[in-house]
């Protein structure tokens, strides 16, 4: 893949290419990632999008290298870089330089990713000492500024709480202040909305859209959810059983998907109106094929409504094409949804 | 008449504590709630976790016995019958439950998931057994040879067809549905929801829909029923939702869904604070600590359409006053404005209720 496929206009933070992860399974060597490459722009809020299975968590865990070590391969050819550093070759140590401080990550399930057993104080704590050199009283008013940051009600009072004293939203919060904490470059946000009630999701987005134009940092938005990548992204990038099969700005890729599987899930979505009411939605058939029996051809060949022969024969490659639109397909869409 | 008329249906959890392990309390899940079901009908349920869709739908099949009030079924009260008498309902009103991984036996064939309950109420002949559950299978979009395969061999939405199937297998009329696609992706939902929607047609059925996705309910119910925190807040037309919602908590709900359009980007509507602890419900209205009139102490905006009364105007005036003095102390009752919807807010115009609705 050329250089051009994914450059954006801004000088990019996070340059990853041909990002390739594999698995070691009972059933063999699964490819999870398959030669995913993107650019993050500082400040840039960049929507991965695709279905579960598709390879869109795995993603973010490989850059934050955080896929257990034994059964995983990341292969030789990928490249991240990020401030001068192969992210997926440095050592583990430089590695822990880079997690948490420069590139911090929030995840789906706050209950699980906090520690049940220490109070939301200690637990801001431990992540302040590990990365700042702060004292015990300094560090104690850089938790609570945190907590405040991320607008949680009495930080004083919360910081003595456990996290199941906490509703969803707020442990979510806690997670967001945690990640915050020391001014990362980049936020990897893997659904971080999706097990949160709806008005509670709205009160995160709005945060989290805060506190980028607060702090510039750069977004990884993780989502299968459309809505939210239409109202928060500006750039999406769709995958497709561990292929990145289309990329674009977010209204071009609404208003003008190239890729048939692209447009497919975009009307499958419920729509409001009385136009709509009641109808039979246009739904994808069938499933998205399993990573240990991918077709020859393109991935998306079964399900895809345009299927022709040469999609059976040959996978189509991530072609360039024009306004930073990529999209892998052997007969690209030419707009109109 | 109706298919189902519930009228004051309470459903209480008691909560225990203490040394000796008493009750202390009592969680109102379901409160007052009162609704008719037609035949032939969807009707939506959403509201947020912890709300009591999902036990109202219970109680509705009697999965979950109600603390007090009545449910018709057919002009038969069903929450009257014993055990034995319930059986013929019990066939006729079937449920599916959001997570089709925990509620199908994993140590049973589809077959005999499906068989089990055919047996039990003889829906069928013994000999014509197999020849129907391979028609059922197919009904839902399965392959017949997925009868002599186990639940883990299945996708998720595949698990959720047998779930269907295995509702379906007792032919019933009515079915609660409850987050039936919620742990789907996207374009798996849409093929579930559309197999609903033929299956409603073929075999008549009427549905009570539980979800948590306003957008889903509206463009798949007939009706909806919002709820918030045990009560029905407002009961209105899916078909005019946008429009005609005119409960401050609906509104917030159709405001804090993101929009899936890129170009039609707005702030999403933030309501202030936490859902209070069923446990210790504050008197009035459950609403009032997050509803954004309470707040500001005056309305929002003086959009007639909304259907929020404005300051201004006069016959609205009396109506601010009352929620204003009335939302934390009484519980506003669910009136009907015009024909089919029902809000239960001090704060709501009758007559921009009405404007609303004739658009």
């Amino acid at each position: 893949m050329s250089e051009t496929n994914t450059t954006s206009a801004a000088p990019s933070i996070l340059k990853v290419r041909h990002l390739t992860t594999r698995f070691k399974t009972d059933r063999g060597i699964v490819t999870a990632v398959d030669d995913v490459s993107f650019d993050l722009a500082p400040g840039e809020t960049l929507g991965i999008v695709g279905e579960s299975g598709c390879g869109k968590t795995v993603t973010s865990k490989s850059i934050m290298r955080l896929l257990p070590p034994r059964v995983t391969i990341i292969d030789e050819k990928s490249d991240i870089q990020f401030q001068g550093l192969n992210l997926a070759r440095v050592p583990e140590k430089t590695m822990r330089t880079v997690r948490g401080d420069k590139i911090a990550m929030i995840f789906q399930e706050p209950m699980t990713a906090l520690n049940p057993v220490f109070t939301i104080g200690w637990q801001l704590d431990e992540a302040i000492k590990y990365h700042l050199d702060l004292d015990k009283k300094q560090r104690r008013e850089r938790a609570i500024e945190m907590l405040r940051l991320v607008e949680m009600p009495n930080p004083e009072k919360r910081i003595k709480e456990y996290p199941h004293q906490l509703s969803g939203g707020m442990r979510q919060r806690v997670m967001i202040a945690m990640a915050l904490c020391c001014e990362p470059d980049i936020l990897i946000a893997d659904e971080p909305t999706t097990a949160l009630d709806v008005t509670i999701q709205a009160q995160i987005l709005r945060l989290m859209e805060d506190l980028k134009r607060k702090l510039n940092t750069a977004i990884m938005l993780i989502t299968h959810d459309l809505g939210v990548v239409a109202q928060v992204c500006d750039r999406v990038l769709v995958m497709y059983a561990g292929r990145v099969i289309e990329e674009g700005p977010v209204h071009d890729l609404f208003h003008r998907p190239r890729h048939p599987y692209t447009r497919a899930l975009l009307r499958s979505i419920p729509k409001s109106g009385r136009k709509e009411h009641g109808k039979r939605l246009p739904a994808i058939e069938g499933i998205v094929p399993s990573l240990t029996e991918l077709p020859d051809g393109c991935r998306f060949q079964d399900r895809c409504e345009l299927r022709e022969q040469r999609c059976i024969d040959e996978e189509p490659e991530l072609i360039p094409g024009p306004d930073r639109r990529p999209v892998r397909c052997h007969f690209p869409l030419d707009g109109g949804s | 008449m109706a298919l189902i008329e519930v009228r004051d249906l309470d459903k209480h959890f008691p909560v225990r504590g203490g040394f000796l392990n008493r009750v202390v309390g009592h969680v109102h899940a379901v409160n007052q709630v009162s609704f008719d079901i037609k035949r032939g009908e969807i009707l939506g349920v959403v509201g947020e976790s912890g709300c009591g869709k999902s036990t109202l739908g219970k109680t509705m099949i009697r999965l979950l016995e109600p603390t007090r009030g009545s449910m018709r079924y057919e002009g038969q009260d069903i929450t009257e019958l014993s055990h034995a008498e319930l059986m013929p309902f019990r066939r006729k009103a079937q449920i599916i439950f959001q997570d089709p991984y925990s509620s199908l036996n994993p140590r049973q064939t589809v077959r005999e998931i499906i068989g089990e309950a055919v047996r039990f109420h003889r829906i069928v002949p013994r000999d014509q057994e197999e020849g129907y559950i391979i028609d059922l299978i197919q009904k839902v979009g399965l392959r017949a040879d997925a009868r002599e395969k186990f639940p883990h061999e299945f996708s998720g939405g595949q698990r959720q067809r047998i779930g269907i199937a295995r509702a379906l297998s007792v032919k019933p009329d009515f079915i609660v549905a409850d987050e039936p696609v919620s742990a789907l992706d996207v374009s798996i939902q849409a093929q579930v929801l559309n197999l609903l929607m033929d299956l409603k047609d073929e075999f008549g059925l009427t549905l009570m829909f539980i979800s948590h996705d306003l957008k889903v309910i509206e463009h798949f119910c007939d009706r909806v029923l919002v709820m918030y925190l045990g009560h029905v807040v407002e009961e209105m037309n899916c078909i005019d939702l946008q429009d005609s919602a005119s409960h401050p908590y609906t509104q917030a709900l159709l405001g804090a869904n993101p929009i899936n359009d890129p170009s039609d980007r707005r702030p999403l509507t933030v309501l202030e604070g936490d859902v209070p602890s069923p446990f210790d419900m504050p008197p009035g209205c459950p609403f009032a600590g997050r509803c954004p009139h309470q707040i500001e102490l005056v309305p929002m905006r003086a959009d007639a359409h909304i259907g929020i009364a404005p300051l201004d105007a006069g016959p609205s005036i009396q109506a601010i006053r009352r929620f204003l003095g009335q939302c934390m102390q009484e519980m506003p009752p669910l009136e009907t404005y015009v024909e089919g919807h029902r809000v239960a807010c001090y704060a709501v115009d009758a007559e921009a209720v009405g404007a609303a609705a004739s658009r």
